[in-house]
């Protein structure tokens, strides 16, 4: 990679934080949505109380956002090396 | 096959699902393909099959290093571990895992990166000759075939226990899922999901934990539980570990930890496996290869938090392993079923929904990352090399998607072999053992020793190999009811002595054979061998201008110093 020959743009690649923040937060919609509407009594005394669904949407919800943040406040940046600098790789490096 | 997993399987974990857990599942299994298939759209050329087109930051990296290791052994086999020893299952972490992953940052990721070999198999081919390199690619891509069935069987059990479908149609739609994504996008699709699985699994299991401490009486209840059940206090504390090792004295268990665990087998895996390697490999820079494994170390400390006490609770809180371990096992429950059974008392449906997908995507983590690396190994290692010589570019690539379908059907029948093993982990730490520790031995001695010679590489890792073998074969149980009984050691401890073995035979061998032939001309090692090499080509040229958190050596030093309070911490 050091051949000097970097070059820097915006990617309009895709962007696995935006991914991971997508899945967090469709997960801690769910979640959440369960934990207010649907803990039964049943349901909460399996765990002796603690409404985990709503906690762990919370804080799913949480991380989703901090996630989309920061892919959008540092936007990805691919460096393109010109594909002749893989060419000696058979070669080995002497 | 082992029916007696499945048939406890059926009547135990009768998983109360519904439709907001499959809903879960289903959008779980979307992005993972969807990932398959926008990476598809990045591949052009062979480096972006086999190494991602070395593009990939170092966090994404650093988390695929771990995430690859993640898989259905870390999970099911050290919360059995939790289960049934207790702290001194940390040791698998602290001490097995960490040390060997700043090594590989610190001192052997320059040679691998600096030198441009796309994999670890050609960097021993490149060192040592074909000798050396036909070995180490064909066992290494054996154990990975060996491996993928072990992820994939306990993939398709899940499977099994959630839908009901019979293992074999579970085994095969597993298979099918794993099979499409590192099809299409090959390792990027393989890392990027890696990424993704991560989260999923801590997502899932941090909370698991969390209810498990709530419900158990927090950490003094769960202390208290503890010292009052079988195996008592001495599951609280990681050292000296007698009931991990099976070594009774004290000192030499703590030797076979250090030694055996710590230094043979931790660094033999860590530093020679392809498998973790590869996704540090395809990293943009050699600052970010270097930080790759150095960054996964600081998940990888804290993970045991989420996998080995789950199953420590569990052996306190679960009637059906409390049995177990007083030493009824009438209920047909295995130590490997811990988390399971936490997730069907605990957890109300949604985030059973969530935990199921951390498991599945646990193991399809485990799978895709053996497929992808033997994939590599296989079109890059042998069939290039030995088979078929100077074919254009995506030939190459398309070998490495028919590689990938192969090995796949091939994962199929091992996992049909590994079910029929009841404690996965002795099985794959006696692999380990046979492959790894001589693999480091040749590396190391290799890279700073110029002297040593081609013959050298290959004699030192078949006869290494073949003194871990014997030792297996000597001992109690390392390999079953084949093993003789004439040394007694028994369990870890075994895979730890057997692994030493390999380790100083090979050392041995290789300084004897190498004294009695021709070393290679100087010329053809640079690059290899560190005193041969210029110093540029193991530097990140850009390596200044990198602010401090980004810098491989300051993120070392705080990873040994948190790892090392982490000991005193739990001692």
């Amino acid at each position: 990679m050091a051949d000097g020959k970097r070059r820097f743009q915006i990617s309009s690649a895709f962007d696995i934080r935006t991914i991971i923040g997508a899945l967090m937060g469709i997960y801690g919609v769910i979640l959440t949505l369960l934990g207010i509407f649907n803990a039964t009594d049943e349901e909460l005394a399996k765990a002796d109380g603690f409404n985990v669904n709503l906690v762990n949407g919370l804080i799913l919800l949480g991380v989703s956002i901090a996630f989309i943040l920061w892919a959008f406040l540092r936007p990805l940046v691919v460096e393109e090396v010109p594909p002749e600098a893989f060419d000696d790789h058979k070669a080995g490096p002497e | 096959m082992d029916t007696t997993v499945l048939l406890a399987a059926d009547d135990t974990f009768r998983l109360d699902t519904n439709f907001s857990d499959y809903l879960i599942i289903a959008i779980y299994f979307v992005f993972v393909l969807g990932i398959g298939v926008i990476a598809k759209r990045q591949v052009s050329s062979s480096i972006d099959f086999f190494l991602s087109g070395r593009s990939l930051p170092a966090w994404v990296t650093g988390l695929a290093f771990i995430s690859a290791n993640l898989g259905a052994v870390e999970i099911m086999g050290m919360s059995a571990n939790g289960a049934q020893y207790g702290m001194p299952t940390m040791h698998y972490f602290w001490i097995g895992a960490v040390p060997a992953m700043l090594f590989l940052g610190i001192v052997m990721m320059p040679f691998y990166y600096g030198s441009k070999v796309r994999s670890v198999p050609e960097f021993m081919r490149m060192r040592f000759g074909t000798g050396a390199h036909l070995v180490n690619a064909l066992s290494f891509a054996i154990a990975q075939l060996l491996i993928a069935g072990v992820n994939l069987y306990l993939l398709a059990t899940i499977v099994n226990v959630i839908l009901g479908w019979p293992l074999w149609v579970s085994l095969i739609a597993a298979a099918v899922v794993v099979l499409t994504y590192t099809t299409l996008g090959g390792l990027s699709a393989a890392i990027y999901n890696e990424v993704l699985q991560f989260f999923v699994i801590v997502a899932a299991l941090l909370p698991l934990t969390l209810v498990a401490l709530h419900k158990v009486g927090g950490i003094d209840g769960l202390t208290d539980k503890i010292t009052d059940s079988p195996g008592g206090a001495e599951q609280l504390s990681s050292w000296p570990g007698t009931n991990l090792t099976g070594i009774e004295d004290p000192f030499w268990s703590v030797v076979g930890i250090v030694f055996g665990l710590g230094f043979v087998l931790s660094f033999g895996y860590w530093t020679t496996n392809f498998v973790e390697v590869q996704r540090a490999m395809a990293s943009k820079s050699m600052s970010a290869a270097r930080s790759a494994p150095i960054i996964g170390t600081f998940p990888k400390m804290f993970i045991p938090f989420i996998v080995v006490v789950p199953g420590m609770i569990c052996a306190v809180l679960i009637p059906e392993m409390i049995d177990l371990k007083a030493g009824d096992d009438s209920s047909g429950v295995q130590y490997n079923d811990a988390i399971l059974l936490l997730m069907r008392d605990l957890l109300p449906n949604g985030m059973l929904g969530l935990a199921i997908a951390g498991l599945i995507a646990s193991f399809m983590a485990g799978m895709a990352a053996n497929i992808s690396a033997f994939n590599t190994v296989f079109s890059i290692d042998l069939w290039q090399q030995y088979v078929k010589k100077d074919r254009p570019d995506g030939y190459y690539t398309q070998v490495g998607r028919y590689a990938t379908i192969g090995a796949t059907v091939i994962a199929i029948f091992t996992a049909i072999i590994a079910s029929g093993y009841s404690n996965l982990m002795d099985y794959l730490q006696t692999l380990f053992g046979f492959f790894n520790a001589p693999l480091f031995a040749t590396f190391i001695l290799g890279m700073f020793w110029k002297r040593m010679t081609s013959t050298a590489g290959w004699v030192g890792l078949v006869s290494g190999t073949g003194a871990a073998v014997t030792v297996a074969l000597l001992s109690e149980d390392a390999f079953g009811s084949a093993s003789l009984g004439v040394i007694p050691l028994s369990g870890q401890g075994a895979s730890f002595v057997a692994a030493s073995a390999a380790f100083v035979v090979d050392i041995a061998v290789s300084i004897v054979v190498s004294l009695m032939t021709q070393p290679k001309p100087a010329t053809q090692l640079r690059g290899f061998v560190y005193s041969l090499t210029p110093k540029d080509q193991l530097r990140d040229p850009l390596a200044h201008l990198l602010p401090w958190y980004q810098r491989p050596t300051v993120l070392a030093s705080i990873s040994l110093v948190l790892v090392i309070a982490l000991n005193i911490i739990f001692w």
